[in-house]
């Protein structure tokens, strides 16, 4: 279920995907981060690579699980919507979502397990208000297909799709703090710090959010 | 044809139990200073636990793996076997480049307690009395079987294992290892397992023990001293039993309807099908090499474990503040420890936040899987194990230092 739109995201000059070094960025060294729907392992392998964490990852799928276990990660089969309900509380310092809220069948409830579960949460998702989304809806009147959202409206995984907007509403609505929030555009740099919102809504192509518990 | 040769007078052998007394194999002997305590209550002293080893044991003894056998296997895991003539039973899997490199890793395997292959078991003789033990041997459990192959590594000298792995019954005994010596487990591989038997397989046990215990010949366990072998119930257990390691369309694949030797049905109960026929074969050879009250035991063993009742019910804390990293297999046709089993084991390690893998492995060869050439399992052991030898910190390449200890 996980990095849907993996193919299609910009890479750096070290060959690595920038929302993924982004979300790197994010995460201290040395602590324990579980990686909700990991796919084939990168962003957990980039984590052990450059910041020695102790990385475990979700994934949905049978062939992403086998590439990452044969790699010597420590992944499980598993569905970010049904199995973080058996995690205990405070199991790790960081749950990562990334590229894979869109495509859970519960977004509300899977966010709320994962700062059950982690300190911190790291969501990362494609912004359904980026302009070229809009765009298509409303000059071409068809469901919106981008280089990151390549899916036909009938054979998409991706259920839940929100605005950064969107998501923003949810964190404050379950209580949830946001430490850090960073846009893309469309090549994969992001847009200034100090623009405002509405302008994220329409000029990010992807969005990345660091996010905490309101205690 | 068996040839049933005496032994001690009156005790009388099929002749491949020759190798319950007489092991081609190790031997390390636990005098009375060092009973085996066993779940049951009783100190067995003395006993031998016999044994195979391959590859070189390196100078920080930190790159011993145990190899835990099933049911019917032994510790002859990685030669031809001194029975059968055949190969080991995990070569495929085991030896110099394969995913458990000899030339990395000082590979142990031992034939578990309760066993026929020269570990002391029903069909050893009791000291006391100068017979072979029957029913009069202890019931052991799957935590017996841990123990003793502790004070095997003891006695070999290593503290620390960094690997255990095994399917079916030994992959309870590597669940078993991570919980009774955590400290002394790096990475656990547990494969077609799971934490407890189910009343399902209880069941088929039972049908299997019944099998054999029906057999005139069994004459309440005491066939070495009569003179008689079980022969009949052991196959039909044997039969039973290797039906639940296949699966229907594995079966459907191999044999279908398909008549032996033949182009009609004799309208007889000979074994006018080919799957028929195979099923004889297998029972037959099988008593070649295996006891019958062994197998009484040894299932018994398998029917006992419960992780979860011994760790006060909440199976999480069987493994709790575990640092063992496991990597937890099971296969897609697997209907006797079917994934659900392993998914459990998944969710209690997750609940003891244990570092865990698990892979499930698409095949239609069923619970047999495991012992079968599956590249994807190959694979996945060897990510693993490279993995965990990182973290272990084991150089890379052919392990040089101390050989392998003297017994």
């Amino acid at each position: 279920m996980s990095n849907l739109t993996a193919a299609n995201i910009e890479r750096n000059a070290g060959g690595n995907r920038v929302d993924l070094v982004l979300i790197a960025d994010m995460v201290e060294r040395g602590v324990k981060v579980l990686d909700v729907g990991c796919g084939d392992g990168e962003l957990l392998s980039l984590l052990g690579d450059t910041r020695d964490v102790d990385g475990r990852g979700i994934e949905l799928s049978r062939e992403g699980v086998n590439a990452c276990v044969a790699k010597g990660l420590a992944v499980i089969q598993g569905d970010a919507d049904t199995d973080l309900a058996d995690y205990p509380d405070d199991a790790f310092d960081y749950v990562i979502l990334s590229q894979t809220i869109q495509a859970t069948r519960h977004p509300r409830i899977v966010l709320e397990h994962m700062l059950r579960i982690g300190r911190r949460a790291i969501v990362s998702f494609p912004n359904f208000g980026h302009w070229t989304v809009r765009a298509q809806l409303m000059f071409a009147g068809h469901m919106p297909q981008t280089d990151i959202l390549p899916y036909s409206w009938y054979d998409t995984p991706n259920i839940h799709h929100c605005t950064i907007k969107d998501f923003r509403t949810l964190c404050s609505e379950i209580g949830v703090k946001m430490e850090r929030a960073v846009a893309l555009n469309a090549w994969g740099s992001p847009l200034r710090l100090n623009a405002p919102w509405w302008f994220w809504n329409l000029f990010g192509e992807q969005a990345v959010f660091l996010l905490s518990r309101r205690d | 044809m068996v040839h049933v040769l005496p032994l001690n007078g009156a005790v009388t052998r099929g002749e491949g139990l020759q190798e319950a007394d007489r092991p081609t194999s190790q031997v390390a002997v636990f005098g009375a200073d060092r009973p085996l305590q066993l779940d049951n209550g009783v100190a067995l002293s003395p006993f031998q636990i016999a044994y195979q080893t391959y590859g070189a044991l390196n100078a920080d003894r930190s790159n011993a793996v145990l190899v835990c056998h099933a049911l019917t296997g032994d510790q002859h895991v990685a030669n031809v076997h001194p029975v059968t003539k055949k190969s080991g039973w995990w070569e495929t899997l085991i030896g110099p480049g394969k995913p458990i490199d000899t030339e990395r890793y000082f590979v142990i395997c031992s034939n578990v307690v309760g066993g026929c292959m020269g570990s002391t078991g029903p069909a050893s003789i009791d000291p006391k009395s100068g017979k072979p033990w029957g029913l009069e041997f202890p019931v052991i459990t799957i935590r017996d079987m841990v123990r003793a192959q502790a004070m095997l590594l003891d006695h070999l000298g290593i503290d620390t294992l960094f690997a255990c792995v095994g399917g079916s019954m030994g992959g309870m005994q590597v669940l078993q290892w991570a919980a009774s010596y955590p400290q002394r487990v790096f990475a656990a591989l547990p494969i077609a397992c799971a934490t407890r038997h189910s009343a399902q397989n209880i069941a088929f046990h039972e049908v299997g023990r019944q099998a054999i215990m029906a057999d005139p010949e069994w004459r309440g366990g005491r066939y070495h001293l009569e003179g008689t072998n079980p022969r009949r119930g052991l196959a039909v257990a044997r039969m039973g039993a290797h039906i639940t390691y296949l699966s229907d369309a594995a079966l459907h694949r191999k044999f279908g309807r398909k008549f032996q030797d033949r182009e009609n049905p004799t309208f007889s109960f000979d074994a006018d099908f080919e799957v028929e026929s195979y099923l004889r074969h297998q029972g037959s050879s099988f008593v070649e090499r295996f006891d019958a009250n062994s197998y009484l035991y040894l299932t018994r063993a398998m029917d006992y474990f419960d992780l979860a009742a011994d760790a006060g019910g909440v199976l999480a804390n069987a493994f709790k503040g575990a640092p063992t990293r496991f990597c937890v297999i099971s296969f897609t046709s697997d209907w006797l420890f079917p994934t659900s089993e392993s998914r459990a084991i998944v969710h209690a390690l997750n609940a003891s936040s244990a570092r865990v893998s698990f892979a499930e492995i698409v095949t239609d060869k069923g619970h047999d899987a495991f012992l079968l050439d599956e590249p994807e399992m190959f694979a996945i052991v060897r990510g693993f194990l490279d993995g965990a030898g990182k973290a272990r910190g084991l150089a890379r390449g052919l392990a040089r230092g101390v050989k392998a200890p003297a017994s």
